[in-house]
């Protein structure tokens, strides 16, 4: 890479198998940090995998086999002995369809502050409003913070869940495709989101869609049939890629 | 669809008609409030709040325990703690046992207590019975609710940085709970409901219990003895005890559905 940027995530030769299919082959892909970097590829290549494997949640699942190492802040979280909720806690994880803890609204942001931290009430109640503010919610819901958080709107329920990650305070915001499940308007609030929270943190953004990556990319990483095809700046991504098969998804020849 | 209703609707009017019908007579304050008389299944005075009393505190004590230790097997059979193969092969042995006759219960715990050198019966051999009835069928109930929690809830918790322990406790008993009571009231009703477990081990009694050696009365042995008369006027004795017994179930069932909508408030679908 051309200018030095602190390197938040970097993966070397990842290779992640599920039930014997070989899902990632090869993985060497660097995360900066503070930046906004959109992973891509069309559906089935392995974008949610990525994304699971650098907080260690793929291995909840049964069938997983993961080889290679992924370091974070100089360390190979793939090593043993170390304690796997401390890497989690690090990273946020915004899935696809939002799921809020069986709670209420209040309870599902103090989720993260309760396991983690010794605070009192007002502490507490003081984080909450702070992480509520943050995503924009605290005016819609700061009169029924103690209903349940299943009766928010699909896009309050994506940025409550933001809330409650951010509240754990971790380093990297991973998200996963957050917008497929919304509309257009509160598409582009958690867009606009993501780009005031990348100050803060290291954001990583699953998306199928070019357009969104074009609006908010600052790095770019292709993924093809569980391959990193290209990666790099989105401005060399986008208006100069080197790899045939990029051109080719970036003209809409292959999804 | 309309057959079905009206067979289970058709069913349940009539068992508690022929209750209710047969009970009434012999239902009184006197026979609710007062405890037997020598001779009560001789035609003698009294009542049988001995057995109202001796019930309770057999199916109450064994519900809770059953649940304590259900609850654990069943947080324990998640994949999260235990090779799913070792799990499935534990859930077909507590099936089996849900399908133990009650009887078998009752004469293991016999054979218990024979080899103690205890004779006649006790609360807390009723009680073990109980309990050992009510745990398969407590357990995987609660282990079916907390299957059906999803994955993707539970993947948020671990990925907020929840240990396993944190994710069963807090995310998913909560998720559950609506399953967990309905299951407890289901262990529940066949706790206080069986005869056969308890018949060999409480022995009788026209006096409330007042420690775990005591002999007790209970409602479902009582029913089995009253009828087992061959006075009429006994026998219709046996209808009100059932009637008193129908309507605890009752009670207990409208207490569930309360507890049920309250937890299920926060509950994600
Ligand atoms: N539990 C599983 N068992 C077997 N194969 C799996 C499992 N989960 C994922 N895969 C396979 O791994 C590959 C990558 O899946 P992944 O979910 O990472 O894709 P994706 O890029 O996120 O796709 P999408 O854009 O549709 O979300 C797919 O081919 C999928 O079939
Ligand atoms: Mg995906």
């Amino acid at each position: 890479m051309e200018n030095p940027k602190t390197i938040q995530i970097e993966t070397k030769a990842l290779n992640v198998a599920i039930h014997n299919n070989q899902v990632l082959k090869n993985i060497d892909i660097q995360i900066p940090a503070k930046q906004l970097t959109a992973i891509i590829g069309p559906s089935g290549c392995g974008k949610t995998t990525l994304l699971k494997s650098f907080n260690r949640l793929l291995e909840i699942q049964d069938g997983i086999k993961i080889e290679g190492e992924i370091v974070v802040d100089g360390i190979n979280i793939m090593s043993s002995g170390l304690n796997v909720p401390d890497i989690r806690k690090k990273m946020g994880l915004i899935s696809q369809k939002p799921y809020p803890l069986p709670m209420s609204i209040f309870e599902n942001v103090a989720y993260g502050l309760r396991i983690h931290h010794d605070k009192n009430q007002k502490e507490l109640a003081e984080a909450v409003q702070n992480c509520l503010q943050e995503v924009g919610l605290w005016s819609e819901v700061k009169d029924r913070l103690h209903d349940p958080a299943s009766r928010l709107s699909v896009g309050q329920q994506q940025r409550l869940c933001l809330a409650r990650a951010i509240a754990v305070q971790p380093e990297v915001i991973l998200c996963d495709e957050p917008t497929s499940a919304l509309d257009p308007i509160a598409a582009q609030q958690i867009e606009k989101l993501l780009l005031k929270l990348k100050k803060d943190f290291t954001v990583i953004l699953v998306t199928h869609t070019l357009r969104q990556a074009k609006r908010v990319a600052d790095h770019v990483i292709f993924l093809y049939f569980g391959k990193v095809v290209e990666q790099g700046t989105a401005a060399e991504f986008f208006n100069n890629p080197k790899n045939p098969e990029t051109k080719a998804y970036l003209a809409g020849e292959i999804s | 669809m309309l057959a079905s209703v009206f067979i289970v609707m058709g069913s349940l009017i009539l068992i508690v008609g022929v209750i209710v019908f047969n009970g009434a007579p012999s239902l009184s304050l006197q026979i609710l409030t007062q405890t037997s008389e020598g001779g009560f299944y001789l035609g003698a005075g009294g009542g049988f709040l001995n057995a109202i009393v001796g019930s309770l505190l057999l199916a109450l004590p064994a519900t809770g325990l059953a649940f304590i230790i259900g609850i654990a097997i069943a947080l324990y059979l998640q994949k999260d703690f235990l090779n799913p193969s070792i799990a499935n092969f534990i859930r077909i042995c507590l099936d089996i046992l849900w399908g133990v006759p009650s009887v078998v219960y009752g004469v293991f715990c016999l054979t218990i207590m024979i080899a103690i050198g205890m004779t006649g019966g006790s609360v807390l051999f009723g009680i073990i019975a109980l309990t050992l009835l009510e745990i398969p069928i407590i357990t995987r109930s609660i282990d079916e609710s907390i299957k059906m929690v999803p994955a993707g809830l539970k993947e948020t918790a671990y990925s907020l940085g929840s240990t396993k322990v944190e994710t069963a406790m807090k995310v998913v008993r909560r998720q559950a709970m609506p399953g967990i009571i309905a299951g407890v009231l289901l262990g529940f009703g066949r706790g206080i409901g069986d005869a056969a477990s308890i018949l060999l081990t409480v022995g009788d009694s026209n006096y409330f219990p007042t420690s775990l050696s005591d002999q007790t009365a209970a409602l479902p042995t009582m029913i089995l003895n009253l009828v087992s008369m061959p006075d009429q006027v006994v026998q219709n004795k046996a209808y009100a005890v059932a009637f008193v017994l129908l309507m605890i179930v009752l009670l207990i069932s409208i207490i569930t559905r309360y507890l049920t909508k309250k937890s299920s408030k926060h509950i994600i679908k």
